[in-house]
C-alpha cells in the first residue's frame, strides 16, 4: 500500500529562558492510506506536540529541529507558511478537544463552513451550501437546513463536535489528525463519536491519527498504537499485539493501571513515580527510573526493535527473561 | 534574608525586570526622587519652612546659569525668596505622602467593601451600589465641598496644620470603589475554586475565609492598580492644591508650587512653575510605566483603573 | 447505616439579581424566577465501611448531591441523617462536630489547594481548628503522620502546592481530609484530572486507606471502569433523579433501567468493539424537566404512562431499585 505519511526522525525543541527541551524526541512513524494510527500517551508525553508539528503548526518557542515530514510524497516539514496553508484544512484537518475553541461564537455554522470552503476551493455559494448540507449529513445532523442557520451556543457539546467533523471533512481530505476530540465529551457521546469518524474514516478511505490519553478508546478505533513516553515512542505496534501482548514495561504498567484489567476489589497496578518532566528526562532509557526491570544497560538510549509479538518497542529488556515474567 | 535575596535573583520576577530597560530606568528615577523626597532635610540646602533662612531680596531669581541667577539657587527662587530646588524636594515629600496615605486608606475601605461584597451574597447589591453613587461624586466636587467646609469652620490658619491629613482622608474617600470593584472581582473567581469549599468543609468561619484564604489570592490585582492609584492620588492632590484647595503657600507641595508660579510666567519668571511641573510629569510618568510593566508581568485580566 | 439521604432536593435559582427577577407581561410587572433543579428527590443509603458511587454524565447533578451531603449548599427540602442525627437543618455551629466525622476530597488538584498556603499550612489548619488546645508538637506529629500515610515526604511541609504534580496534590488534598480523622468521606470525581498511572495510584491510595481506617466513601465518577473496580454499590443519576441503585456486580453484569443499560454499553472497552446502544437526542435542559420520568425523551421504551407519571425507585428480583415503568410492567 502507498505512503500516505512518513514522520523520520522528527524532534521538536522548545527553547525557553536558559535551556532547551526536546518535547520530541527523533520520532519516526508512518501511515498508510486509509489507515487509522492512535498515538497513546500521558499528559507531558508529548503526543500532542507531535500531532501538532505533523502540520507544521508549532509556535513559538517550539521549532521544528531536525527531521522531516512527507505526505503524499511532499515533504511539507519544509514548507513555507502560504504553502502550509493550503496543505492544511485541505488536504489534512485537524479536529481539537473543545469544540468551542475551534467554533467562532458570533458567526453561524453555515458562515463558518462556507468560509472555510471558500478558503481553499472557487465555489458559489449555493454549491457550497450544497457541500455543507452534504457533509452536516454524513455526521448526521438532523435537519441540517435549519441548523446551517445556528450558532455554536444553540448546540450541546457533542453536536458541536460533530460540526467540527463536519467542517473538516469539507475538502475531502486524505488525513485526519484528533487531537483528543471526546476528552471533554460525556461517554454516550464519545462512543458516538468514536463511532462517526470510525465509520467516515472506512467509508471516506481518510487516514486517522487519533492523539489520546485513553487506551480502551484508543484500541477500539485504530488498526496500529504508538506508545509515547517523555517525548518518545516507547512501543509500536498492531493495536491487538500491543492490547494483548504489550512488550515494552510502560505500556504494560499502563495497561495494568485500567480498572478493566484488575481483578474486582484487588489493588491497581501501578506504576511508580511520575513521569520526568522535559527538564528531567534521564540519560540512555528515559522510563529507567520508574522501571521495575531496569539494569545497568539502561543508561544507554534503547531503540525500537522487533518483539517477538509483533509490535517494535525500544527497551533493552524486551525478549530476555526478565521481560517474559513481568 | 539572604535566602529570600537568592530566590528573587533567580525568580521570573528579577528575570524579566532586568531585561526590559524601560522598567530598569523607571525604578531608577522613581527610587533617585523618593530617596531625594524623604531625605529632603538632609541634602537640601535650604529649609524652605524656617522663614528666618528666608530672605524676600532673593525672590524670583533666575536659575543658576542665568545671567542674573545666584550660585545658591541652583534653580532660582519662587517669589517668597525661597530657593526652588528645595522647596521641591520637599514639595514632593509631601505629595507622595499623601498619594501614599491616600491610596492606603482607599485600599483599606475598598478591600474590606469589596471582600465583604464579592463574598456575602447579601451584601453585594447594596455596597455596589454605593459605589456607584459613589463614583458619580467627581473627585474635585467632594473635594471642593469638604475642603470649603472645613476652611470656614477651622479657618484658614489651622486649615492649613489640617492640610495634609484632610487631603488624604478626601482622596482616599474619593475614589476607594476602585479597589472594591477590582477584589470583588477577584474574589467572585476565587470563591469558587475548590480550596475554599474545602476551606467550608473544614468549617471555617465566613471571616476566617474571608482574610485567610480568599484575601491573599486576590492581592496580586490590588498592587497592580495601586501603583496607578498611587500616581492618580499624586495627580489629584496637584490638582487640588492647583486650584487653592490643597497644600497651602507655606508647605507648598508641587501642585501649590506650579500654582505659586504660574502668576509670574507671563512676567518672564518660568522656572517657579516649570521646574516643579516637570518633577511632577516625571514622578507621575514612572509611576504609571512601573504599574505598566506589574501588570503585564502578572498579566491578570483586571480592570484597568 | 451511617449516611441516610432521604428524598433531597436541591434547586439553584439562576435568574441573577432581584432586579433582573421583574418581569413585564400583559400590562403587568410579574416578579419570577428561574430554577435549576439539580438533585430530585433523591434517597440513598451508605452503609458503614462501603463505598456507595454515583455515576452519570455532565450536568446529571451527582456534585450537587454530594456538596448537598456536606452541606456546602443548603437542600431545599428532603433529610440527610448521620448515625440516624438529622443534619441537614443544623445551623453551621452545630454542624461542627460533624465536620471532623465528614470530609471531603475534590476534583481539581490545582484548584483545590491554596496556592499561597504551604503545605504544612494547609494540613494543620484543619487540626489546629477542630483541636485548638493540642499541643504544637501533637499537632506537627499529626501532620508528619498523616503525610506518610499519602506517600508524601513529610519534610515537604514548606513547599508550596505549585511545586507539586498533579498525583501529589490530589495526596495532598487526600491528606487534607484526614487530618481530622473522618469516617465518611465524599470524593468528588478525585481521579478525573489525573493521567491514567496516577490515577492507579490515587485508586490504590484510597482503597488502603479505607482498609486501614474503616473509612466510608460516597464516590462521586463519571468513570464506570473505576466506579466498577471500588464501589460496592452504585447509584445512576440522569437529570437530578435517581435511576438505578445496586450493587456493583448486579449492575455491571446486569443493568436494568434503559439509562443504566446506555450508559454500560457506551464504556470504552480494551479491544472489544461492542456496539452499543445510542440515545437520541439531547439531555433536555434541568430548568424545564420533562413531566413523567425525566428521561422518557430518549428511551426507546417510552409509552403513554412515562410521559404522565413519574417512577418511583422499587426493588426488582435480584436486589436492585429501579426507578422505571417499563421494568415494573415487566416489559423491559
Amino acid at each position: 500500500m502507498e505512503k500516505l505519511l512518513a514522520i523520520n526522525k522528527l524532534s521538536v525543541d522548545f527553547t525557553l529562558r536558559e535551556s532547551t527541551l526536546r518535547a520530541v524526541n527523533k520520532v519516526s512513524l508512518s501511515l498508510d492510506r486509509g489507515e487509522r494510527l492512535g498515538i497513546v500517551g500521558e499528559s507531558g508525553a508529548g503526543k500532542s506536540v507531535l500531532g501538532f508539528s505533523i502540520i507544521n503548526l508549532i509556535s513559538k518557542p517550539g521549532r521544528i529541529a531536525e527531521g522531516s515530514v512527507i505526505f503524499q510524497g511532499e515533504e511539507i516539514s519544509a514548507y513555507s507558511y502560504e504553502q502550509m496553508r493550503r496543505v492544511r484544512g485541505d488536504r489534512i484537518s485537524m479536529i481539537f478537544q473543545d469544540p468551542m475553541m475551534t467554533l467562532n461564537p458570533v458567526l453561524t455554522i453555515g458562515e463558518q463552513m462556507r468560509e472555510s470552503l471558500k478558503a481553499h476551493m472557487e465555489v458559489s455559494t449555493a454549491q457550497a451550501n450544497e457541500i455543507c448540507l452534504e457533509k452536516l449529513r454524513k455526521v448526521y445532523i438532523p435537519s441540517p437546513e435549519k441548523r446551517l442557520e445556528q450558532y455554536p451556543h444553540e448546540f450541546s457539546g457533542g453536536m458541536r463536535q460533530r460540526i467540527i467533523i463536519a467542517i473538516s471533512l469539507l475538502t475531502n481530505p486524505a488525513m485526519i489528525i484528533a487531537d483528543e476530540p471526546t476528552t471533554a465529551l460525556d461517554v454516550t457521546i464519545q462512543a458516538e463519536i468514536m463511532e462517526l469518524l470510525l465509520e467516515l474514516c472506512e467509508t471516506e478511505q481518510m487516514g486517522l491519527i487519533l492523539i489520546t490519553h485513553d487506551l480502551a478508546v484508543v484500541s477500539q478505533v485504530t488498526q496500529r498504537i504508538a506508545v509515547m513516553y517523555a517525548g518518545t515512542i516507547v512501543e509500536l505496534g498492531r493495536t491487538e499485539d500491543i492490547i494483548t501482548h504489550p512488550q515494552h514495561p510502560y505500556t504494560i504498567g499502563l495497561l495494568g493501571a485500567l480498572p478493566q484489567r484488575a481483578g474486582s476489589s484487588g489493588r491497581l497496578n501501578q506504576i511508580p513515580g511520575v513521569m520526568p518532566g522535559l527538564a528531567r528526562i534521564p540519560r540512555g532509557c528515559p522510563f529507567k527510573n520508574r522501571c521495575s526491570l531496569a539494569a545497568e544497560i539502561c543508561a544507554t538510549k534503547p531503540h525500537l526493535r522487533k518483539s517477538s509479538s509483533g509490535s517494535e518497542a525500544a527497551c533493552h529488556m524486551v525478549g530476555t527473561e526478565q521481560s517474559t515474567a513481568a | 534574608m539572604i535566602n529570600f535575596l537568592r530566590r528573587l535573583r533567580s525568580s521570573d520576577f528579577s528575570y524579566y525586570f532586568f531585561r526590559d530597560p524601560i522598567a530598569l530606568v523607571s525604578f531608577a528615577v522613581l527610587l533617585v526622587l523618593v530617596v531625594a523626597a524623604f531625605s529632603a532635610p538632609l541634602i537640601a540646602p535650604h529649609n524652605p519652612y524656617d522663614p528666618t533662612t528666608i530672605d524676600i531680596m532673593d525672590s524670583e531669581l533666575p536659575p543658576a546659569w542665568a545671567a542674573e541667577g545666584s550660585r545658591n539657587f541652583l534653580l532660582g527662587t519662587d517669589d517668597m525668596g525661597r530657593g526652588m530646588f528645595s522647596t521641591m524636594l520637599y514639595g514632593m515629600r509631601i505629595s507622595i505622602i499623601i498619594g501614599l496615605g491616600a491610596v492606603l486608606l482607599q485600599a483599606m475601605i475598598g478591600i474590606v467593601v469589596g471582600l465583604l461584597s464579592g463574598y456575602i451574597k447579601r451584601l453585594d447589591s447594596i455596597l455596589m451600589r454605593i459605589a456607584d453613587v459613589q463614583l458619580s461624586f467627581s473627585t474635585y466636587m467632594i473635594a471642593i465641598f469638604i475642603g470649603a467646609t472645613f476652611q470656614m469652620v477651622f479657618g484658614v490658619a489651622n486649615y492649613e496644620k489640617i492640610a495634609a491629613p484632610l487631603l488624604i482622608l478626601i482622596i482616599g474617600l474619593a475614589e476607594w470603589p476602585q479597589y472594591a470593584r477590582t477584589v470583588r472581582a477577584s474574589v467572585l473567581a476565587e470563591r469558587q475554586k475548590e480550596y475554599i469549599e474545602a476551606a467550608r468543609v473544614i468549617g471555617l468561619s465566613k471571616v476566617r475565609i474571608m482574610w485567610r484564604h480568599i484575601l491573599p489570592n486576590t492581592l496580586s490585582p490590588v498592587l497592580v492598580i495601586s501603583t496607578v492609584q498611587v500616581a492618580n492620588a499624586i495627580m489629584s492632590e496637584a490638582a487640588l492644591s492647583f486650584l487653592g484647595l490643597g497644600m497651602p503657600q507655606n508647605k507648598p507641595s508641587l501642585g501649590s508650587l506650579i500654582t505659586s508660579g504660574f502668576e509670574y510666567i507671563f512676567s518672564g519668571s518660568w522656572w517657579i512653575t516649570i521646574f516643579p511641573g516637570i518633577l511632577l510629569v516625571t514622578l507621575i510618568l514612572v509611576i504609571n510605566l512601573l504599574g505598566d510593566w506589574v501588570r503585564d508581568y502578572l498579566n491578570p485580566k483586571l480592570y484597568k483603573g | 447505616m451511617l449516611v441516610r439521604i432521604r428524598n433531597l432536593v436541591k434547586e439553584f435559582d439562576i435568574t441573577g439579581g432581584w432586579l433582573d427577577q421583574f418581569r413585564f407581561s400583559g400590562g403587568r410587572i410579574e416578579r419570577e424566577k428561574t430554577i435549576v433543579r439539580a438533585v430530585n428527590g433523591v434517597s440513598i443509603d451508605i452503609p458503614e465501611g462501603r463505598t456507595v458511587s454515583v455515576v452519570g454524565e455532565s450536568g446529571c447533578g451527582k456534585s450537587t448531591l454530594a456538596r448537598t451531603v456536606m452541606r456546602l449548599y443548603p437542600p431545599e427540602a428532603g433529610e440527610v441523617y448521620y448515625r440516624e442525627q438529622r443534619i441537614d437543618n443544623l445551623s453551621s455551629k452545630e454542624l461542627k462536630p460533624f465536620r471532623t466525622r465528614m470530609q471531603m476530597v475534590f476534583q481539581d488538584p490545582y484548584a483545590s489547594l491554596n496556592p499561597r498556603m504551604t503545605l504544612g499550612k494547609i494540613l494543620r489548619e484543619p487540626v489546629h481548628f477542630h483541636q485548638p488546645k493540642l499541643a504544637k508538637g501533637e499537632v506537627r506529629d499529626r501532620v508528619a503522620a498523616v503525610m506518610e500515610q499519602v506517600g508524601i515526604d513529610p519534610d515537604w511541609q514548606s513547599r508550596y502546592p505549585h511545586e507539586l504534580s498533579g498525583g501529589q496534590r490530589q495526596r495532598i488534598s487526600i491528606a487534607r481530609a484526614l487530618t481530622v480523622e473522618p469516617e465518611f468521606i465524599v470524593a468528588d470525581e478525585p481521579i478525573a484530572a489525573l493521567d491514567v498511572s496516577i490515577q492507579a495510584q490515587i485508586l490504590n491510595l484510597m482503597m488502603d486507606l479505607q482498609e486501614e481506617h474503616k473509612l466510608t466513601y460516597l464516590f462521586i465518577s463519571h468513570d464506570l471502569s473505576v466506579v466498577e473496580h471500588i464501589s460496592n454499590q452504585v447509584a445512576v443519576m440522569y437529570l437530578g433523579c435517581l435511576c438505578e441503585l445496586a450493587t456493583a456486580e448486579e449492575l455491571f453484569s446486569g443493568p436494568r433501567h434503559p439509562y443504566t443499560q446506555a450508559l454500560l454499553s457506551a464504556i470504552p472497552r480494551l479491544g472489544k468493539r461492542a456496539g452499543h446502544e445510542r440515545l437520541s437526542g439531547d439531555v433536555p435542559s434541568p430548568i424545564s424537566l420533562p413531566p413523567g420520568c425525566v428521561f422518557h425523551t430518549r428511551c426507546r421504551h417510552a409509552r403513554e404512562r412515562c410521559r404522565r407519571e413519574i417512577p418511583v425507585l422499587s426493588e426488582v428480583e435480584g436486589g436492585s431499585r429501579v426507578a422505571c415503568h417499563g421494568v415494573e410492567e415487566g416489559r423491559i
